[in-house]
């Protein structure tokens, strides 16, 4: 395949940034989307140039590391896959690919595709965790039964990858999708329910200091996650503020 | 010649770690504040490490190169975690789960580290629980477990396919709740470039900020490692792109011994390879080798049919399919350890069977699995049993549920449904067993400085048993490291702030300045990746799954040129200070061009088969690995300069618990 790409460039934080075009040959439809991008990197080095800076990791849909709006979709075209995952057979021979970095105030960018997203990190610290220590003196796993279908709705929420995709898709930038799934893994296990209010109060305050923006149910987070955390999740998060502000 | 002290306590095996728990120094609660501890690496052992050690009072500083502590790539792991909880009453116990780790690891391995490890495993799952790890569960509300390759128990506790995932958010939580109070320091972004040692004992690192390429020093009274193995040597793993040698072989350049290096294990259930663009390989859990079955065509005829498009894997009759593994051995199947059943598909590649177009793949196939369960349910629900239709509908919900994940990946990657046509397998680099040789405190020779998780050699011997790497991680990180390191940090409550302004420091900067100027100003013309990847294609050709004598000495040869060409010929774009990933390649794929090379000395020097360790001189007649009683030892190897300059040192294995014998699958 022959592929015009248009990749965002920007040297660094505070460079304005543009987008540059690069003619791409002989793309093979077994590649990734990032190996397509490897080929790319290894001719800018042959020819002296800089390569594109950006973000990825383990390669198979689990780190969140990868980003990459991809004509102007987080993760690109393909449904429930992380860029990294995204295949080039995806796409057409002579198409045009915009690759620009996952925009939000709140990540800023590093290098060209490559954001700073340590903003997901610190709404954790506020209270993504049950405070037991790891002393390995805790009751016996199998003494509070767990219902299972409680479990597997606290995995499904476990599931979120960290990526920022919901973040990248929302208007408003929210990162609701994102500290609901948290809150939610936690809300419904027993474990997690003496620290719950808490929990949400502080997370949300922290989300809110971090500058995303707030939540208008659209709904283009949970169509973009690669992960497909369900909505229910802001619905949750939502009310178990409302009961922790209201309880306060 | 250094001995080798293992430290391993007296007294009975099952008493050992409690005895010792109870003898060993503590520092009490007011003097954990004076000391601090780097932890570099927050996968599952770095990371639980960080959030216990500051749990119990230290100031902790972490490091990880990602752009979080929860990417490391224990993340990735899929299948589960052994625990000798016996919840399934079948049988099993602590010296069960330590007797199969033994024997899977072909009596390779220390046998008092291995037993604690079972040990303290059922802590790990109540640990996990209570920090709202949401493992899969039965409809009564209990733990659910699998079973996995090597043993004969059902004692693998999971959460679909993304165990690794779930184990290393518990413990990312805990180090948030400890990053929160201050606790510990996190350095993301950043990537150790070097171990500093004051008076014979590590007491910092000089680390790179990958942002801003600034090198900074940082001191503390210990330092543990918990950097995960180098399977990326082979240039193509299943490891993350980023995930490298370079902490641990830096360690060794500063005197830590290098233990078994060769053991790596070439995990039977990946995604064969599609191409030369290819960056690296996928996974497929060994779970799926509870519910699937591995076969090739009996026939070359049918063998050629389906390389050329013209026969469907499923046209197949069972007369017409070789399940290989069911036939050789009988009594595990499918379920042989992971080293067994790579070699079992290599020699059925090598002899022509392989079903892609390289022929380098087998098939792994979940029909029998989804007609087995199909009808189970069929009969749960009062349906029709005999209803074809019905009942592999019925069947694919079940295996959906136990393995979703996994098989979307695969058709994303591949492109073909494997709910209706069998998967296409083939062996990859995995996991390494070998690396930093650390006594049973888990301090390697250098003293104050630890090696935990898959980062040190002690647990797995020549090969390790699937779902064990989770379990020896967290054991390190949340149960043995913070017991253990008391001992050593107890006579350093007086000894105060290490000081940063020391020539030691300063030596190790500038020893790493001079590195990163030589490549960024190197004129060469070749991109890293040309290297890395000419790296690969030697370790796999001669130092991958099967190795002979001839291909070891000729790929020590040509590793050490190579290495030479890298030198004068890499080219490294852009600035030292900025954000710059080729140039932290560089610095990793260096570094991987020494220890590939002591990599094939280990292998050749090992003159047995032994786990993932196999030479072509050494095999039974019935093409088995044939252990040698003479090398029952550790090969500990002592940096000397340059890689083939390298001095062995050996620990001899001592089994007082368990009888070495024939490791049998059949």
């Amino acid at each position: 395949m022959k592929l015009l790409l248009k990749i965002w460039r920007q040297k660094s934080r505070n460079d304005k940034g543009q987008m540059v075009d690069y003619p791409i040959s002989d793309v093979s439809p077994d590649m990734s989307f990032l190996e397509m991008l490897d080929v790319l990197n290894d001719q800018l080095i042959n020819k002296g140039d800089s390569p594109i800076s950006f973000d990825h990791d383990c390669r198979e849909g689990i780190c969140g590391m990868c980003s990459l709006q991809i004509n102007g979709e987080a993760h690109g075209p393909d449904r429930a896959v992380t860029t990294c995952q995204l295949h080039m057979r995806k796409f057409k021979d002579g198409d045009t690919i915009y690759i620009e970095p996952f925009r939000a105030k709140a990540f800023p960018v590093i290098k060209d595709l490559a954001v700073d997203r340590s903003a997901f990190d610190r709404i954790q610290h506020a209270g993504g965790f049950v405070s037991v220590n790891t002393s390995g003196n805790t009751q016996d796993a199998n003494s509070i039964p767990i219902p299972k279908q409680d479990a597997d709705m606290a995995f499904d929420a476990a599931t979120c990858i960290g990526c920022g995709a919901c973040v990248a898709s929302c208007k408003n930038a929210s990162a609701m999708l994102y500290v609901s799934a948290k809150v939610s893994q936690f809300a419904l296990l027993p474990q997690g329910k003496v620290e719950a209010k808490d929990r949400v109060l502080n997370m949300v305050k922290a989300m809110d200091e971090e500058g995303f923006g707030n939540c208008s149910n659209t709904g283009a987070c949970e169509v973009e996650c690669p992960k497909g955390i369900s909505l229910t999740n802001i619905a949750r998060m939502n009310r178990e503020y409302l009961s922790a502000s209201v309880k306060k | 010649m250094a001995i080798l002290d293992s430290k391993v306590p007296s007294g009975p095996l099952k008493d050992k770690w409690t005895d010792y728990k109870n003898k060993i120094n503590l520092v009490n609660p007011a003097n954990k504040r004076l000391i601090d501890v780097i932890v570099v690496g927050t996968g599952l052992a770095g990371g639980s490490a960080a959030a216990t050690l500051a749990e119990l009072g230290y100031n902790v500083k972490a490091f990880c190169f990602q752009d979080s502590p929860r990417r490391a790539h224990s993340i990735a792991a899929q299948g589960g975690i052994n625990a000798a909880k016996n919840y399934q009453g079948d049988g099993d116990s602590i010296y069960r789960l330590f007797y199969d780790t033994v024997k899977g690891g072909d009596y390779r391995s220390r046998e008092e580290n291995v037993y604690r490890l079972a040990e303290v495993s059922a802590n790990i799952i109540d640990q996990c629980v209570a920090q709202g790890v949401p493992f899969a569960r039965d409809y009564g509300g209990l733990l659910d477990n699998r079973s996995f390759g090597g043993v004969l128990v059902s004692r693998t506790f999971y959460a679909k396919g993304q165990t690794g995932q779930q184990l290393l958010l518990g413990a990312y939580s805990a180090l948030n709740r400890q990053i929160g109070r201050g606790k510990v320091k996190m350095y993301t972004r950043h990537e150790m470039m070097d171990v500093v040692k004051v008076d014979g004992k590590a007491r910092g690192i000089i680390a790179r900020n990958l942002v801003t390429g600034e090198l900074e020093k940082h001191s503390a009274h210990a330092v543990v490692l918990g950097t995960g193995g180098y399977g990326n040597v082979f240039f193509l793993s299943t490891n993350a792109m980023g995930s490298n040698v370079s902490a641990a072989w830096k360690a060794h350049k500063k005197g830590a011994f290098f233990a078994n290096p060769c053991y790596t294990q070439i995990h039977p259930t990946c995604i064969p390879v599609s191409g030369d663009h290819q960056s690296k390989l996928t996974l497929m859990s060994e779970s799926l080798r509870n519910d699937g079955r591995i076969w090739v065509p009996k026939n070359m005829e049918d063998v050629k049919a389906i390389r050329e498009g013209k026969k469907k894997p499923t046209q197949l009759s069972e007369d017409e399919r070789d399940y290989y593994l069911e036939r050789r051995y009988p009594a595990f199947g499918n379920l042989v350890p992971r080293d067994v059943a790579s070699r079992a598909a290599k020699e059925r590649c090598d002899a022509g069977y392989g079903v892609n177009a390289t022929g380098e793949a087998v098939y792994l196939d979940f029909a029998a699995a989804i007609e087995r369960y199909g009808k189970e349910q069929a009969t749960i629900k009062h349906l029709d049993v005999n209803d074809n239709a019905l009942v592999k509908k019925l069947g694919q919900e079940v295996v959906k549920n136990k393995y979703g994940n996994l098989f979307q990946m695969y058709e994303k990657i591949v492109d073909e449904n494997p709910y209706e046509t069998p998967m296409m397998i083939y062996p990859a680099v995995h996991y390494t067993m070998g690396g930093l040789w650390v006594d049973y405190n888990l301090m390697t020779n250098v003293p104050g400085l630890y090696a935990i998780g898959e980062a040190n050699f002690s647990d797995h011997g020549a090969n390790r048993l699937g779902a064990s790497a989770l379990m020896q991680g967290l054991a390190d990180g949340y149960f043995v490291l913070p017991y253990t390191i008391g001992d050593y940090l107890a006579d350093d409550i007086r000894t105060g702030a290490i000081s940063t302004e020391t020539p030691e420091f300063d030596e190790a900067l500038n020893s790493v300045q001079a590195q990163v100027e030589k490549l960024i100003n190197n004129p060469g013309s070749k991109s890293v990746d040309f290297f890395h990847r000419r790296l690969g294609k030697i370790m796999w050709n001669q130092v991958g799954m099967a190795r002979n004598a001839e291909g070891l000495t000729d790929a020590i040869n040509k590793i050490s040129e190579l290495r030479k060409e890298f030198y004068a010929d890499v080219r490294v774009p852009g600035d030292a200070n900025e954000f710059n990933e080729e140039l932290a390649k560089a610095l990793r794929v260096a570094d991987f061009l020494e220890l590939g090379e002591l990599f094939a000395k280990d292998a050749l020097a090992r003159e047995e088969s032994c786990g993932g360790h196999f030479r072509e001189e050494h095999q039974t007649p019935e093409g088995e690995a044939l252990r040698k009683p003479e090398y029952q030892y550790v090969a500990a190897w002592e940096y000397k300069g340059e890689p083939k300059d390298a001095v062995l040192h050996k620990e001899e294995l001592k089994y007082e618990n368990i009888e070495v014998k024939e490791r049998s699958y059949k």
